[in-house]
């Protein structure tokens, strides 16, 4: 058989909620046990995801979310204590299905050799230091992501 | 079912994605012709599996479902 050159998937985290975090982990991870390379960039919001004084605690805010399993009115999301309340309760069913922690996730991406890439550019906006981010995670910028998204098959935005 | 597997992995009560991660791992660590055996109860590992089979060429030898509990045997390529 002639050995192909594998598929490759780059994906962008652009988002910071405990809810937006999970698909670029799954899917990276995924994506590897496919035999294929994987890449993630972490952008704005998205570089929680791989703060290590903030991966471990991501939050998911009940506001202006009908699709909740347990919809708040957003006159109630608004109350002090209803974002700590629906991040608590998403994890518990979280937990109720045995998904693995977000730290979990980040964790495996890096045994399996996904590439992580931290935006430089939005780091400086946070006024987050390479020294926050996970050990291990690469910073870099737009054309870092655009050199290895260029050879994608997949490319997705979330 | 009467397959003799080499090497056998219980994924029940795990969801999207361990069931596969783990199937990748334990694959990686099988010699070419040996038979892997996964057991899991997540209802998407049916299609998944069949994903993950297909994209990585180590063909499901064998499946069963008894009562929500799936087995698949997989043949290392």
């Amino acid at each position: 058989m002639v050995e192909q050159k594998p598929k490759r998937i780059a994906l962008i985290a652009s988002k910071g909620s405990l809810d937006m975090a999970y698909p670029p982990l799954i899917l990276a991870t995924t994506a590897v046990a496919l035999d294929m390379e994987a890449g993630i960039f972490f952008t704005f919001y998205g570089l929680d995801i791989v703060n290590k004084n903030k991966y471990r605690n991501l939050k998911v805010a009940p506001l202006a979310n009908p699709a909740a399993p347990m919809p708040v009115p957003n006159i109630i999301g608004v109350l002090p204590g209803m974002t700590m309340m629906a991040t608590a309760m998403m994890n518990s069913w979280m937990g109720k299905a045995n998904v693995k922690s977000i730290p979990w996730f980040v964790e495996q991406c890096q045994k399996l050799g996904v590439r992580l890439i931290a935006c430089q550019m939005t780091m400086d906006v946070m006024g987050m230091k390479k020294e926050d981010l996970v050990d291990g995670v690469e910073v870099g910028g737009a054309a870092a992501f655009l050199d290895f998204a260029s050879d994608a098959n997949i490319s997705l935005f979330i | 079912m009467s397959i003799t597997a080499d090497k056998s992995i219980d994924c029940k009560g795990l969801s999207c994605p361990e069931p596969i991660l783990h199937t990748k791992m334990a694959i990686n660590s099988l010699s070419s012709g040996q038979i892997l055996e996964v057991v899991a109860t997540d209802p998407g590992s049916v299609n998944d599996m069949s994903a993950w089979s297909k994209r990585t060429g180590n063909p499901i030898v064998g499946s069963a479902e008894d009562g929500g509990v799936y087995q698949f045997f997989i043949k290392k390529a």
